[in-house]
């Protein structure tokens, strides 16, 4: 099962510079550990040590953001196009990030819920 | 450094200045490898906070893929900070994902003034640059050619310094 993934500028050391490649896996979890065989290291890149996905990245399965599928029990079927790019945030104090981010989840929450209508 | 046309920094700061007391964010896009923002692209910052900017994950899928139709990459990442100084905080450094960009920071702390400084962000490392604007029209990379038979009343001969 082929499923196409784009890597992002800064993750391309783990793929000899390729700018896509290819892995296999029922769910996001399964791809990106299909990938770390072949590209050590892509998956600590893309999971936090809790085994969560990393703040710092956006995971899409085609033209949907994974945090609204199921995050790393994302579903994956052959011909699906994965893409990952950086998180592009920051802001003005550091501590006030935590914060932030628990407002983020709520919004995450609130748009998964608007979609499920 | 960066080099930068002066009406796209004036859309940047008038985009700061309107989100005010709100962080705003953006793009500048730009030719792969021409290090030459060209195409300004304002994003909706998602956590709509003045502390806090976060590109909403779907507009930036699309701007990126846009990009990438268009053999663009980011060339600048830009956001303000609207009471501190524009120095990346060190949640902007842990978040800097594009070690190719500028990012710019613009600061509205102040009414009637602008602070905008440029900087590279590589493995957690902040490096400030010098900012170059560029009036607009002039190709920073043309070579300037006197043309004879013409007044220079009618030329503009205005060009960069390199």
């Amino acid at each position: 099962m082929a499923i196409e993934v784009r890597i992002p500028t800064i993750l391309r050391s783990y793929t000899g510079g390729a700018k896509v490649v290819e892995g296999a896996g029922d769910t996001l979890g399964d791809l990106l550990s299909d990938l770390d065989s072949r590209h050590a290291g892509l998956r600590g890149r893309l999971i936090t040590d809790a085994g969560a996905l990393h703040r710092f990245v956006n995971v899409y399965i085609n033209d949907e953001d994974v945090r609204f599928l199921g995050a790393l029990d994302a579903k994956l079927a052959d011909g699906d196009s994965v893409t990952i790019l950086p998180a592009v945030a920051g802001g003005a104090f550091g501590f006030a990030a935590a914060a932030a981010i628990s407002q983020h989840s709520g919004t995450a929450a609130a748009r998964a819920a608007v979609a499920a209508r | 450094m960066l080099s930068i046309e002066r009406s796209i920094i004036d859309a940047i700061v008038a985009h700061a200045r309107r989100d005010h007391p709100d962080e705003a964010c953006g793009v500048v896009a730009g030719a792969i490898g021409s290090d030459t923002p060209t195409r300004h692209i304002p994003m909706d910052n998602a956590a709509r906070s003045m502390t806090f900017y976060e590109f909403d994950s779907m507009e930036q899928l699309r701007v990126w893929r846009e990009m990438d139709d268009r053999d663009e990459e980011p060339v600048v990442i830009y956001h303000s900070h609207t009471a501190t100084e524009a120095y990346p905080s060190r949640t902007d450094v842990s978040f800097a994902g594009e070690p190719g960009a500028h990012y710019l920071l613009v600061t509205t702390r102040e009414p009637d003034s602008e602070e905008i400084r440029s900087f590279r962000i590589v493995d957690g490392v902040v490096t400030e640059e010098p900012v170059r604007i560029v009036e607009a029209g002039v190709d920073p990379h043309a070579v300037q050619s006197y043309m004879f038979g013409q007044s220079p009343a009618t030329v503009d001969y205005e060009c960069s310094d390199r």
